[in-house]
């Protein structure tokens, strides 16, 4: 497929989603605007109010250029350092983000092997990793956050143990499938090689299930940053792109939201892209790039 | 701290993997005896979890505020049912099932219209995917603020969090029918309309049940984590935030149980009706 065949069609999509957000925030914005027009004996134009609606201060919807203009002030115009800065916040995020990453990829990878291996593990552990995922963690951040507290472990350890908890789910259930994708056959070979049980895993389970915990990994990465946003929800809005999305509820700056949100974004895209670099590498130094 | 109840708690521990090692070593011949074992495995493993918790809370004397024993917390559900059921219904029944019901719908329906536009696919499908891997759960404080605290904007979110999976699913799914059978479909004179009701919607079940698995955590996390954000006083998520706040951690601990327990059976209800429709999938004729 062409670079114009895949190229155009998301361009015009975006353009499309761009057009109804303008029009969605003239539209939702104007009661505003004529509110305040009422009050002050005023009449406006159609004009007066889509001009209006492009630069409140608290919108119900900001426009995308007011987001985009929040965006470089908090980022380009602040010292990293200051606490106004979105790099800043973000970089709390990511920080958490990416320990409980490490930690959830860690474990899984710990737990998948053992799985494979061990014929009671796998038939003990798996139902309950399975189970231990329809508990809403997300939903019992604020309990983890807060218990972890009152022992005295604070920072950046309780938000990382929530994406902890999120990471390690994918990547138990890919690397338990990539460990067991050898063929029978190639088994057979390593077998007839008089391979030792550590070397058939180090030079054909290992290398075999790589393709299947980039995969996994993509999609941990993904949760583990879902974690650290609301794991940062209920530390009484401190730092970090959860703390700004709530301080943006409570003193309704939209236009901050709608910032962080920009931001968690752009984090989320990064992260996920330098994942899929990564696989693609790996891959073709293996050979196994298709 | 207690020792004895230190001692059985390992003593437990090693007598209930001893055998677990020991069932799954076992070859019976009878497939019911099979079943059995399979399903006599995890529930050790589980009951052994509750009694090693119930031990280590006991004998290490751990304070109620950091860790309720089990029995403490099967004690709150039992004594606290009423507002146990009024949150339930609140979160659940109102909010998330009705945004899942909505999002799963909306995105099916932009699926099927998109269906006959390459283009409009190729421009939302990347742009799906990617708003997939978003913390989408963020928008939670807009829509509160757009829909108001009762369970409305508790839906929003869960409608725009279920809406993408479920179209991305649904596109793949749609694509799923072979060549053959397309070719087969033709050769019968079937229409556009007859080949995707006959033939391309049956073959994208399994996506779309896969999407609409996905989708049943999705609803009930979207619904919790949206109510942190302002909500009236009933809810899974109001209750756990304020019940956090006075430190009734047992309390939280039994709006888990209930939120573990809905999502469970949520789920596996899907899975069941997943086996009704798709019942000619070769991984489900295997198991």
């Amino acid at each position: 497929m062409s670079l114009r065949e895949t190229i155009i069609p998301i361009l015009t999509v975006i353009a499309v989603i761009v057009a109804i957000w303008y029009a969605a925030a003239v539209w939702m914005n104007a009661q505003w605007t004529l509110d305040q027009a009422e009050r002050a004996g005023q009449t406006v134009t159609f004009t007066q109010i889509v001009a209006d609606t492009m630069g409140q201060d608290r919108p119900l919807l900001p426009a995308p250029h007011q987001v985009i203009a929040e965006l470089w002030n908090t980022t380009v115009e602040k010292k990293i350092t200051s606490k106004r800065s979105l790099i800043y916040h973000a970089w709390i995020t990511l920080s958490a983000t990416l320990l409980g990453f490490a930690i959830g990829t860690t474990l899984g990878v710990l737990l998948a092997v053992l799985i494979v291996h061990n014929i009671a593990a796998d038939k003990s552990l798996m139902p309950w990793i399975i189970a231990t995922q329809t508990i809403p963690i997300l939903a019992i951040a604020p309990m983890i956050i807060v218990v972890l507290n009152a022992i005295g472990i604070s920072g950046l350890l309780p938000k990382a143990l929530i994406s902890t908890y999120l990471s390690f789910f994918p990547v138990v259930v890919g690397m338990v499938k990539g460990l067991r994708s050898p063929e029978p056959y190639l088994l057979d070979l390593m077998r007839t090689y008089n391979a030792s049980g550590w070397q058939t895993f180090w030079k054909l389970k290992w290398p075999g299930s790589l393709p299947y915990l980039f995969i996994s990994m993509k999609i941990a990465v993904a949760i583990s940053l879902v974690g650290a946003i609301v794991g940062e929800l209920p530390t009484g809005a401190i730092a970090g792109l959860g703390a700004r999305l709530l301080a943006g509820s409570y003193y309704g700056q939209t236009i901050q939201i709608w910032s962080a949100l920009f931001m968690a974004a752009a984090l989320a895209a990064v992260l996920v892209g330098i994942v899929g670099l990564l696989h693609r590498i790996t891959l073709k130094r293996m050979g196994m790039a298709r | 701290m207690n020792l004895g109840w230190i001692v059985f708690a390992a003593v437990f521990w090693i007598g209930a993997w001893g055998l677990n090692e020991w069932l799954v070593r076992l070859k019976p011949g009878h497939v019911l005896h099979i079943r059995t074992i399979n399903l006599a495995v995890p529930l050790i493993f589980g009951l052994t979890i509750l009694v090693v918790w119930e031990s280590v809370v006991h004998g290490f004397s751990i304070s109620p505020i950091l860790l309720p024993a089990p029995s403490a917390i099967w004690e709150r559900i039992i004594n606290s049912t009423p507002t146990l059921w009024a949150d339930f219904q609140q979160t659940f029944l109102k909010a998330g099932l009705i945004g899942y019901a909505l999002g799963c719908s909306a995105g099916f329906a932009v699926a099927i219209m998109i269906d006959r536009s390459p283009f409009l696919q190729r421009g939302l499908l990347p742009l799906g995917n990617f708003v997939s891997a978003l913390p989408i759960i963020g928008i939670a404080p807009i829509m509160v603020m757009w829909f108001g605290f009762d369970w409305p904007s508790k839906a929003a979110v869960v409608i725009v969090m279920t809406f993408f999976p479920m179209l991305v699913n649904t596109v793949q799914g749609l694509a799923a029918a072979s060549a053959i059978e397309s070719d087969l479909m033709r050769t019968y004179a079937a229409g556009y309309w007859q080949t995707l009701i006959k033939l391309r919607l049956p073959a994208a079940m399994p996506f779309i049940f896969n999407a609409l698995k996905i989708n049943s955590t999705l609803a009930l996390i979207g619904t919790i984590v949206a109510e942190f954000f302002g909500t009236p006083i009933v809810g899974m998520g109001f209750r756990i935030s304020t019940e956090v706040g006075r430190m009734n951690i047992d309390m939280v601990w039994a709006e888990i149980a209930v939120a573990a327990l809905a999502g469970s059976a949520f789920y596996g209800a899907v899975a069941l009706f997943e086996r009704l429709i798709t019942f000619w999938h070769p991984s489900i004729r295997a198991g």
